[in-house]
């Protein structure tokens, strides 16, 4: 097979993507005259914001043929820590001690935390091979009872006006949430695209026996590609608790289905080594328009949930077809 | 009588077979000869029903068949034996040979005594002495082929297509294997034979087919024509066997030494204390039967088991401790390994990442990848093992099997070894790409590296080797210098005293 036709025809998946999220576009516009407009664009990007950050993550895990399912009850955690800590600080009463932490404490605690506990997945996978879809599911529980834990159960509210800028603040026009995915993606995009790391990514995905042959590090590898997830997760906790000014336990549920989601329609091969971060943002945005303009259309949130689901399967047999043809 | 009638099939925009027309005949074992690409594996898989869409006709028995898949064409008798073998490895030999067509009695239940029963009789009748209910997972190579013939023969296939099935065997194995052939014959089978092993063609085929860019060359009867005429007919030239008089390497000191290496896994003892050493420029061929530990050696030389074997091993006098491939590569220890597909090559990434992978880190700047380096570095290697690619970003997958062999060989080269491993280096490639490899294995001994070649084919082993070491479960059983090596010796001491 020749080359140039294995390239135009993964242009030609890309594009598609494309074509359906136009296609969706121009389609809600004509529905809803609410749907085109400035306000309602932000809008969108702000609410899959939260997403994008958390995929573009789960799109590193899953090129390494993983899977990450920790990340909704990690983002709580480190969401519920930021919030926490930034509010009551860490009491040391046996020795009549204070610490208070500033916004900027806060922030690198909390990433911290999900550095923390990302690193522990990796680690179980890596050391003990555990495989990812039962180490990640293990951290799902963990997370969410340390969240519950630390929150004794109850929301974390009012953290000031400092913080709640992340959620709701602007910066030169543009919301600040958007600002940080973006600067995400772009990490990411010159990490995948830039970066040894990055093409170690690809080809422990693509074949990870040859890979360790080639003096790959593979355990360091996955090792470091968890904790990124984990991390990412930690920042969509810090974006949801700023949102909201409050940390909820229950922050974050399902999270790690709507970001696979996003991936899988970004075109990301759940079997590793195919795939890109621009592909799962254009997932996300795919989600995000989707759900904005079913409420939009007053579409019943039940319906809502149905239709996602279709168009998951729509996108993957697509892309599935495509393949097949190559 | 199969039939095939001027058979053309098109891949979009690519002519893979033109008007191709040949007779296989009862009781006649026809070869299919032809470089890789040639389109033997198409026209075979036109008979087998995996490819439905052809032009021309297949007239089986005179009457035309069509497929429209696999199981279509078993159900008319006609069975293919694939290179990779199709057995599910957890499932025992019955449960493999009855997948699909399970027996069952009246309540729809499975009928395992009846299964049970037949299963054994194919067994005995294929001469194998093992168990209808062991794990497929538990057989030899060899032994899985024959389960394979085993599913054809319960088909009471008329015929029998086998693609490349002694590419993966040893020579033992390989002769249980004429045995049957020889026995199917008997029976007057139809019997199509997919080879790169002309010599193998000389014992056991009687017909022969010679596919070249997608068209019949020529046709005929083995016993009218030789080795030569053949690959004269395959590549549409004369190409030269390899002979070459390559001086042993200097007496200097030792590269590679290896002392007293052994290694338990559970309570199976892998390989007892191997002890060799190799000069710098010298060729040390390494062979043994399946199962002799000669693959195992390598992975225990390049850091895959470390810390379960013992011994010691020196690279120019220093002691060396290896605990991973990583380790290995830094020290100077490459593999190229055996199942290319599996362990060498990331099939979607180009041939620019696939050469580069090993030293990425090192060309790049700052953390980052630089693809100007990267692309010198894989048109560098491109040239010198002269790689046959429209360009350096087509994905590896879609090249020959010779020329993904020598992309791996470039990524090894490229991290600058001192002892380059090779475990099978030309399993699956044909006549002409296997003597480039060999070339160039011999190009590199003569540059200085020490070379280390694995392989069960004997004549591999004696084209390139200046010296010879075979292993027998697990043991050394015989030294010989290329000059006084005879197939014979060679063999004896490869073959278990005890079985």
């Amino acid at each position: 097979m020749p080359m140039g036709l294995s390239n135009y025809r993964a242009s030609l998946t890309r594009f598609q993507s494309f074509i359906a999220l136009l296609i969706l576009c121009i389609a809600l516009s004509l529905l809803s005259n609410k749907f085109l407009t400035i306000e309602n664009g932000w809008n969108v990007l702000r609410q899959i914001s939260v997403n994008v950050c958390i995929s573009v993550g789960m799109t590193l895990v899953v090129l390494t043929a993983g899977i990450d399912l920790s990340v909704g009850s990690i983002l709580a955690f480190s969401g519920a820590v930021a919030a926490g800590l930034l509010k009551n600080g860490i009491p040391w009463p046996a020795h009549d001690l204070f610490i208070g932490f500033t916004l900027l404490g806060t922030i690198v605690a909390a990433l911290i935390v999900g550095a923390a506990l990302g690193f522990f997945n990796g680690w179980m996978i890596t050391r003990f091979k555990v495989p990812p879809f039962v180490a990640t599911l293990a951290m799902l529980t963990i997370a969410r009872g340390l969240t519950m834990l630390s929150t004794k159960g109850y929301p974390i509210s009012s953290l000031g006006s400092k913080f709640d800028f992340i959620g709701s603040g602007w910066l030169l026009g543009i919301p600040v949430l958007v600002w940080i995915s973006a600067v995400t993606v772009i990490l990411a995009v010159v990490l995948v695209r830039k970066t040894p790391l990055g093409r170690y990514i690809y080809a422990i995905g693509g074949n990870e026996q040859a890979a360790r042959l080639s003096g790959i590090h593979i355990n360091r590898v996955k090792i470091i590609v968890y904790t990124i997830g984990g991390i990412l997760a930690a920042v969509g906790g810090i974006m949801v608790t700023s949102r909201l000014d409050s940390a909820q336990p229950n922050a974050g549920t399902n999270y790690e289905l709507d970001s696979i989601a996003a991936v899988v329609i970004g075109g990301t091969s759940l079997s590793g080594g195919r795939g890109t971060i621009m592909g799962t943002v254009l997932g996300a945005i795919i989600i995000g328009v989707l759900n904005n303009g079913l409420v939009l259309l007053d579409v019943s949130p039940f319906w809502q949930q149905v239709i996602k689901g279709l168009v998951i399967l729509l996108s993957v047999i697509v892309d599935k077809m495509n393949s097949q043809e190559a | 009588m199969l039939v095939a009638e001027k058979i053309g099939k098109r891949f979009t925009g690519v002519i893979a077979l033109q008007d191709v027309s040949m007779q296989l005949r009862p009781g006649r074992v026809t070869a299919i000869i032809g470089e890789n690409g040639a389109g033997k594996s198409t026209l075979m898989k036109i008979l087998s029903g995996v490819y439905a869409e052809y032009e021309g006709r297949i007239l089986l028995n005179g009457a035309e068949v069509r497929f429209a898949n696999p199981k279509e064409a078993q159900e008319k008798g006609i069975s293919i034996i694939h290179q990779e073998l199709n057995l599910i490895p957890d499932l025992s030999i019955t449960e493999n040979i009855f997948l699909g067509r399970e027996l069952t009695d009246r309540w729809g239940l499975l009928n395992k005594k009846a299964m049970r029963e037949r299963t054994a009789l194919l067994l005995q009748r294929l001469k194998l002495n093992v168990s209808a209910d062991i794990l497929v997972r538990d057989l030899k190579v060899g032994q899985q082929q024959v389960i394979e013939i085993a599913k054809a023969l319960l088909l009471e296939s008329q015929v029998i297509i086998m693609d490349e099935p002694t590419s993966a065997i040893s020579e033992a194995e390989v002769e249980i294997l004429f045995g049957i052939i020889e026995q199917l014959r008997a029976e007057g089978k139809i019997i199509a034979y997919i080879s790169h092993k002309l010599d193998e063609l000389f014992r056991i085929a009687d017909d022969f087919v010679v596919l070249r860019d997608g068209q019949v060359t020529e046709t005929g009867t083995m016993k009218g024509i030789d080795h030569d005429a053949i690959v004269r007919k395959m590549v549409g030239r004369d190409i030269a066997r390899l002979e070459h008089n390559r001086a042993p390497a200097d007496a200097a000191e030792d590269l590679l030494s290896v002392a007293a290496l052994s290694w338990h896994a559970g309570n199976k003892q892998l390989l007892k204390n191997i002890s060799f050493s190799l000069r710098r420029g010298e060729v040390l061929g390494i062979f043994g039967l399946m199962g002799a530990g000669r693959t195992e050696l390598l992975e225990c030389i390049l850091g895959l088991h470390a810390g379960e074997h013992t011994g010691d091993m020196r690279l120019n006098g220093v002691s060396l401790d290896v605990r991973s491939p990583r380790d290995a590569i830094r020290a100077g220890l490459v593999l190229v390994p055996e199942d290319r597909k599996k362990d060498g090559l990331i099939p979607g990434l180009d041939v620019k990442t696939n050469i580069s992978l090993s030293i990425l880190r090192s060309l790049g700047r700052n953390g980052l990848l630089n693809n100007q380096a990267e692309r010198s570095l894989a048109e560098h290697y491109k040239d010198s093992l002269r790689i046959k690619t429209p360009n350096l970003e087509q994905q590896v997958r879609h090249l020959s099997g010779g020329n993904q062999q020598k992309v791996i060989l470039a990524r090894c080269l490229a991290t600058n070894p001192k002892v380059l491993m090779l475990d099978e280096p030309t399993r699956g490639i044909d006549v002409n790409a296997k003597n480039e490899i060999y070339k160039l294995i011999l190009e590199l001994a003569e540059s200085g590296l020490g070379i280390i070649v694995v392989s069960s084919e004997l004549p591999e082993i004696l084209t390139v080797s200046d010296r010879i070491l075979v292993l027998c479960e697990g043991k050394i059983s015989g030294t010989f210098p290329r000059a006084t090596a005879g197939e014979d010796d060679i063999l004896k001491a490869a073959i278990p005293k005890t079985i």
